[in-house]
């Protein structure tokens, strides 16, 4: 069992001799036993390739701070993540950044209990189509803490959790991303206390068809800065989150189970918050077992402020928005798209599974009914919309908080 | 030095001397310390009780040349499922080694051999352990963080040819050979294996000689079990079977159901029947720009429009598939699924 000690010893001096901090780097992640602290020291570091760690406990990476250490993937020649993060239990991550990762900055699958803390996700630069898709990115993840964080320039999300349960995301900043926040077929989500701002769409909150963990629920927003967010979108064409207008604070596609409450909704040109079916993208599917619709959506006590702008005119709801509204857009836009199997024999539906607004400044509201409204590409123009809330003049029950199975 | 520096504090600072990680009860420093092959170890003869063996149609990995080669205990043997998989005994060890010709129009003249992977089945888990060939090419090295290396060569069509090639470091092994998160091998399966091979003593289907050899429990006829195509062999069963057999060998370690690129929704192995869970008219999921501004995986009849075609003719690490095992474009594989695109009715 000693046999490799001389050995290891020997390639640990012939790493100092080539100032291999990549290669040390990943034989810690390689050799990590449960309880160990792999630290990270101040500095700019390159790295050629995505940096694994896989089947490990109890492990913490631990840099020296955000803006301390630098592991830039600028010249990275193989793997699409930066840092990737496998088949894991009780992992954390803590004071660093990865940048300019070719694809995914830090991607984590399969992990249960993963933190991450004051990490930071950059592409420099600014907002480019040829940046990588998400920043950070627990996917079939279950407890999973992202906490005083900071993503940047993401083509697609800055801070994405896919197919997982039990999150929480909080106190954390997005920018320039496509999409801020994303939280997408997960079930239990808090996120609050983020401040997300000049991205093109700010919190998203979605199910898409054709995945392996198939619906998500119970997604809590709340105590949000939800600002700004106009910049074009950029993601690369064929991608969903292309297809999110530029302008929009919050969107809710195709879920169940939403909360909305206590945020600050300001200057988002298109649409401060939209609540649409999967229909409005208008793509097709044939996943049989895939909910397209929304229900039990619950948007109350939020600030929305607007200053007089034109909505976005690179999106066909922007432009409809423009000619129908100008300047004046609505705060709540909905496509009038509610689950038929809640609707009843009498044509309602339950307050407990529709569309509830109450208490938010007077923001205005738009019912686009798209079933009726969209059958030819002219009636939109010509549909008389309903601009009257008190369709949507219902309250729920507050959903539950998320608590995390995290010890640390 | 201003970095060697750096690295000495992070070295002092590390348990890493001290780790008791289960590979370190398993690999020995050196291939030689196996005893697999006689001596010279550069020849990859190997001794008595190990077969080389090959499979239909290999994964594509830099044009690297391999030889395979299968160690199984004395006394025990691999058993099989109804479904042709193996179980393979505990002691089974699987070795590959990776080569390059000088001139690939000499196949027998001088190579260099890179390096060699084994695939150790312990008795719960298989491990993987990548080993470096030296310059001089007497003594391959473990090297679990794996290691990149300049390699030229004379191609086929007669030009020069060369690559940063990247020995995969252990996790990386295990990103590709993970399956319901259980590292498992690829390419020895029934229908991969069911091929005849030149022995030292003639010509023999490869299933018969394990089963002849004691290595394998015995089988149904073999005429009667699945046989994957070789997809470079263009009189070998038609252009989908050749297609099916590229993107499961190249693909579908990963784009499988159980497998790590599950939650992409596509899957390409050879058992998947599902038109949408193939790719056809099936919108990415989480591509990036890996979707190239296109809107479908595979849209039948133009390969120009399939994101597929876009990621695996691409050699940006972010858009690239497969995203490991590969710098270089698999120009005949890229026709290959080309023309079978190309070739799909239109309008499903």
């Amino acid at each position: 069992m000693n046999r490799l000690r001389p050995l290891l010893i020997f390639q640990f001096f012939t790493a100092l001799c080539f100032a291999e901090f990549e290669k040390d780097f990943q034989l810690k992640l390689i050799l990590a036993e449960p309880g160990d602290t792999i630290k990270l020291e101040s500095g700019l570091f390159p790295i050629l390739g995505t940096l694994s760690m896989e089947g490990k406990e109890d492990i913490v990476i631990r840099g020296a701070g955000m803006n301390g250490t630098v592991l830039s993937f600028a010249g990275q020649v193989e793997g699409a993540q930066g840092l990737s993060i496998t088949n894991c239990t009780n992992i954390t991550l803590e004071d660093f950044t990865v940048q300019n990762a070719k694809g995914d900055a830090i991607k984590c699958q399969y992990v249960d209990g993963i933190t991450f803390r004051r990490v930071k996700a950059q592409w420099l630069g600014g907002p480019k189509p040829t940046n990588g898709a998400y920043g950070l990115y627990p996917v079939q993840c279950e407890n999973v803490l992202i906490e005083h964080c900071v993503a940047i320039a993401a083509s697609d999300a800055g801070l994405y959790v896919g197919q997982s349960k039990d999150i929480i995301v909080r106190f954390s900043e997005a920018f320039d991303n496509v999409a801020g926040i994303e939280i997408e077929n997960s079930t239990r989500a808090d996120v609050y206390g983020n401040n997300v701002h000049g991205n093109t769409g700010g919190i998203l909150v979605f199910d898409l068809p054709d995945l392996v963990v198939k619906e998500g629920k119970q997604v809590r927003i709340f105590d949000n800065i939800i600002k700004d967010n106009n910049i074009d979108n950029f993601a690369p064409e064929g991608n969903i989150v292309g297809k999110v207008p530029s302008g929009t604070g919050i969107m809710v596609m195709a879920t169940e189970q939403v909360e909305v409450f206590d945020n600050t909704i300001i200057n988002n040109k298109t649409a401060g918050t939209a609540v649409v079916s999967y229909y409005i993208t208008e793509e097709e599917t044939k996943d049989s077992q895939y909910n397209p619709y929304t229900s039990a959506i619950h948007i109350h006590n939020n600030i929305y402020r607007r200053a007089p702008q034109i909505p976005t005119l690179d999106h066909d709801i922007g432009l409809l928005l423009f000619v129908r509204f100008f300047r004046e857009v609505p705060d709540i836009i909905y496509d009038g798209m509610p689950d038929p199997k809640y609707v009843g024999d009498n044509g309602l539906i339950p307050d407990s599974r529709r569309l509830c607004i109450a208490d938010n400044n007077e923001a205005g509201y738009l019912n686009l009914d798209i079933s009726k409204n969209f059958e030819s590409w002219y009636s939109p123009f010509m549909a008389d919309f309903n601009t009257d809330d008190n369709e949507c003049n219902c309250t729920q029950e507050p959903l539950p908080e998320v608590i995390l199975n995290i010890d640390r | 030095m201003f970095l060697g520096k750096k690295m000495l504090v992070a070295v002092c600072t590390s348990s890493l001397l001290f780790s008791s990680h289960p590979i370190l009860d398993h690999a020995l420093p050196r291939l030689s310390d196996y005893g697999f092959f006689q001596e010279p170890m550069k020849n990859q003869i190997p001794i008595d009780g190990i077969l080389p063996y090959t499979i239909a149609s290999p994964l594509f990995s830099d044009y690297a040349e391999k030889l395979r080669f299968i160690h199984v205990p004395d006394q025990v043997a691999i058993s099989h499922t109804a479904d042709h998989t193996f179980n393979f005994p505990a002691g089974t060890f699987l070795i590959k080694t990776f080569y390059y010709p000088s001139d690939f129009r000499k196949p027998d003249g001088a190579r260099r051999l890179i390096e060699t992977r084994l695939l150790k089945k312990t008795e719960t888990e298989w491990l993987a352990m990548p080993y470096v060939w030296n310059a001089e090419q007497t003594e391959a090295v473990l090297a679990l963080a794996g290691d990149r290396t300049d390699v030229s060569w004379i191609h086929g069509n007669g030009k020069a040819m060369n690559v940063l090639y990247s020995i995969p470091n252990m996790n990386q092994c295990k990103s590709c050979h993970v399956y319901n998160n259980i590292q498992q091998p690829i390419g020895p399966k029934v229908r991969n294996l069911n091929m005849d091979f030149v022995y030292d003593d003639g010509t023999m289907n490869q299933l018969e000689k394990w089963v002849s050899s004691g290595i394998l429990d015995p089988l149904p006829d073999i005429n009667t079990l699945p046989r994957t195509v070789n997809y470079s062999d263009n009189f070998d069963g038609t252009l989908d079977n050749r297609a099916r057999a590229w993107l499961d060998i190249n693909c579908a370690h990963c784009h499988r159901r159980g497998g790590p690129a599950e939650t992409s929704g596509l899957y390409l192995d050879l058992e998947e029947n599902d038109p949408t869970a193939l790719g056809v008219n099936k919108p990415p999921v989480a591509a990036g720009r890996g979707a190239g501004d296109r809107m479908y995986t595979i849209v039948p009849g133009h390969p120009e429009e399939s994101i597929m075609d876009f990621r695996i003719r691409s050699t940006d690490p972010g858009i690239m598939m497969p995203e490991l095992s590969r710098k270089l474009v698999h120009t005949e594989g890229v026709e290959l699924i080309q023309a079978w695109i190309r070739n799909m009715p239109k309008g499903e």
